[in-house]
């Protein structure tokens, strides 16, 4: 039990983790783009993605599952029941959320300072990464709020995981695994291991996100 | 006759269907200070912002050296200029790290950033705050560092636009005078926008005035505040008694301008039967005692009731109804010593040369 509960808890972290860095590499631009750009349709796009961010778990890993099943559009890549299909599924979830709270973030910057940014000769890509510093607040907090959501959620893991032992386990799945079987005891050990990584994951974070701050 | 840095010719600036800005003909030589004034909303800061290449006109041209400045990389271009806001806008970082974000930028060696951010913090006078978070500056020190910023960078053109708006009167005289000082030292090319005369008159070499969008009028301070180009001028830079007339009769350079009954001298060649504005600066008048007969060299006496005594600083504000309002500015120890009130008889008199005429 004890190497297994290690096995789970490092592939919910692995999991979790690369799904958060797809969606940041995916979100920061995306949401930069959105927050600056001036385009017409900027509003209804950011409507849709606000929308996104309250994605439920479950209908995710229901597309998800379609998508990867043996006789899906990309069943061909037997990617069903495997950590892979998490992390999609996860990134689709976390994305949202990354890209909606990285506009908001740039967009409570005061739009001269981009004027001003440009007028002590910035290049583009040097006044959006000062905004990005600027706003690293709550940009970190995006980033959080990214990895909270999938972390914690359990729907699409199952779904598109199968919760399968040695492969496919992750610590939210198993905590439901372990309550249906009446194993309270271990369902509890594994919630607690659950609060308590992402208790580190987020004291991380914050202890970059509150650096140099006073 | 100094290089042309800045020319602009026809420029139209138009947001969402309105004309913000004309502007037929302006240049700014190399080396002088050009204040912009203009009431707010008179389109002063899109002319700095077109000036910086952050917003395109619609029509016209911007010359940079004689040369169309689309020619040049947009990005090579503005790191030929700096640029300094209303609002400071410092980032969250030291104010070190703040004055430095240009050379930065400009990817300079860390050791030239270094020398030049420290010279430029001690020539604004805040080197003792060089660690302080920005935003824990007091507005005044903020704008200093803003200054700062800019002037690190050793533009070719600075772009200053209101800057010292927002701050109290005393911080505001001072970061004045200090940039006046920098300026003269410098001998950088600068637009200077502002709505405040004072500041004008001080800093700017030549003044051009906009209003509604439009550019009415460009020349040496003297000229422009003592021969505006026509009434909204006046009225924007002080000319506070303007008067409609008619020329009654001119002579040998000398013309009598009759306005509601009143026969009033001044000098010009405007011919007899024009209608005419005429203007007459407040710092101009000089008000007497009725009683007293007044001998002098002053062709104009207008004689009056006090209707309204409203003082400003060492000034007060003397308007007079001479069958015309009369707008005359005199110190606080005139009117004391005179024992000038509201309702009493006095005369106003003022040169004939004092007179600016503006016809319509």
């Amino acid at each position: 039990m004890t190497t297994d509960i290690f096995e789970i808890t490092l592939l919910s972290l692995k999991v979790s983790l690369f799904a958060t860095g797809i969606s940041l590499f995916i979100g920061l631009p995306l949401g930069t783009w959105l927050a600056l750009s001036q385009l017409r349709g900027r509003r209804f796009i950011l409507s849709l993605i606000n929308t996104g961010m309250a994605l439920p778990p479950v209908v995710v890993g229901l597309f998800v599952a379609m998508t990867l099943w043996r006789s899906g559009p990309l069943g061909g890549l037997h990617l069903i029941y495997t950590p892979i299909a998490i992390i999609i599924a996860q990134t689709i979830i976390a994305a949202p959320v990354v890209t909606g709270l990285t506009a908001s973030a740039l967009q409570q910057l005061d739009p001269r300072l981009r004027l001003q940014l440009l007028g002590l000769g910035a290049s583009p890509i040097q006044m959006v990464t000062s905004l990005w510093r600027e706003a690293r607040l709550p940009l970190l907090a995006a980033l959080m709020a990214g990895f909270g959501s999938v972390i914690s959620e359990v729907g699409a893991s199952m779904m598109v995981g199968g919760n399968i032992r040695h492969q496919t386990r992750v610590l939210t799945t198993a905590i439901v695994l372990e309550t249906g079987k009446g194993e309270f005891q271990n369902a509890i050990a594994l919630s607690i291991l659950l609060l308590i990584l992402a208790y580190l994951v987020n004291l991380g974070l914050t202890l970059i996100q509150q650096r140099g701050v006073r | 006759m100094a290089e042309t840095i800045l020319g602009m010719r026809d420029l139209v600036v138009r947001r969402s269907e309105q004309t913000v800005l004309q502007v037929g003909s302006l240049d700014i030589e190399q080396g002088e200070v050009l204040a912009v004034i203009g009431p707010n909303g008179a389109g002063k800061s899109t002319l700095l912002l077109v000036l910086g290449r952050l917003l395109n006109p619609q029509v016209g041209q911007v010359y940079f050296r004689g040369k169309p400045i689309e020619q040049e990389d947009e990005l090579t271009y503005r790191r030929r200029i700096a640029l300094v806001l209303q609002e400071p806008l410092l980032m969250h970082q030291s104010v070190f790290d703040n004055v430095a974000a240009g050379l930065k930028f400009r990817g300079l060696p860390r050791g030239e950033v270094k020398r030049r951010t420290e010279e430029w913090l001690k020539r604004l006078d805040i080197i003792h705050l060089r660690n302080r978070p920005a935003h824990r500056l007091s507005g005044g020190e903020a704008q200093r560092a803003s200054l700062a910023r800019a002037f690190v960078i050793q533009p070719e053109v600075l772009l200053l636009d209101e800057p010292f708006s927002a701050l109290d009167a005393p911080t505001r005289t001072r970061l004045l005078q200090d940039l006046h000082a920098l300026l003269a030292e410098t001998s950088i090319t600068t637009v200077f926008i502002t709505h405040d005369l004072d500041e004008a008159l001080l800093l700017g070499d030549r003044v051009a005035v906009l209003l509604g969008g439009v550019l009415r009028q460009v020349g040496r301070p003297q000229d422009v505040f003592t021969a505006p180009s026509d009434g909204e001028v006046a009225a924007f830079v002080g000319v506070e008694t303007v008067i409609a007339g008619k020329v009654a009769a001119s002579q040998n350079g000398q013309i009598i301008v009759e306005a509601d009954g009143l026969h009033l001298e001044a000098v010009g060649d405007a011919p007899t039967g024009t209608s005419v504005l005429f203007c007459l600066r407040p710092e101009d008048i000089t008000l007497s005692h009725a009683d007293g007969s007044i001998v002098s060299s002053a062709r104009n006496h207008l004689n009056g009731r006090i209707m309204l005594m409203t003082p400003s600083g060492p000034l007060v504000r003397v308007v007079v109804d001479c069958g015309l309002p009369v707008v005359a500015l005199i110190t606080r120890g005139s009117a004391n010593e005179m024992k000038l009130m509201e309702g009493q008889p006095v005369t106003a008199t003022f040169k004939a040369t004092a007179v600016h005429l503006i016809p319509r």
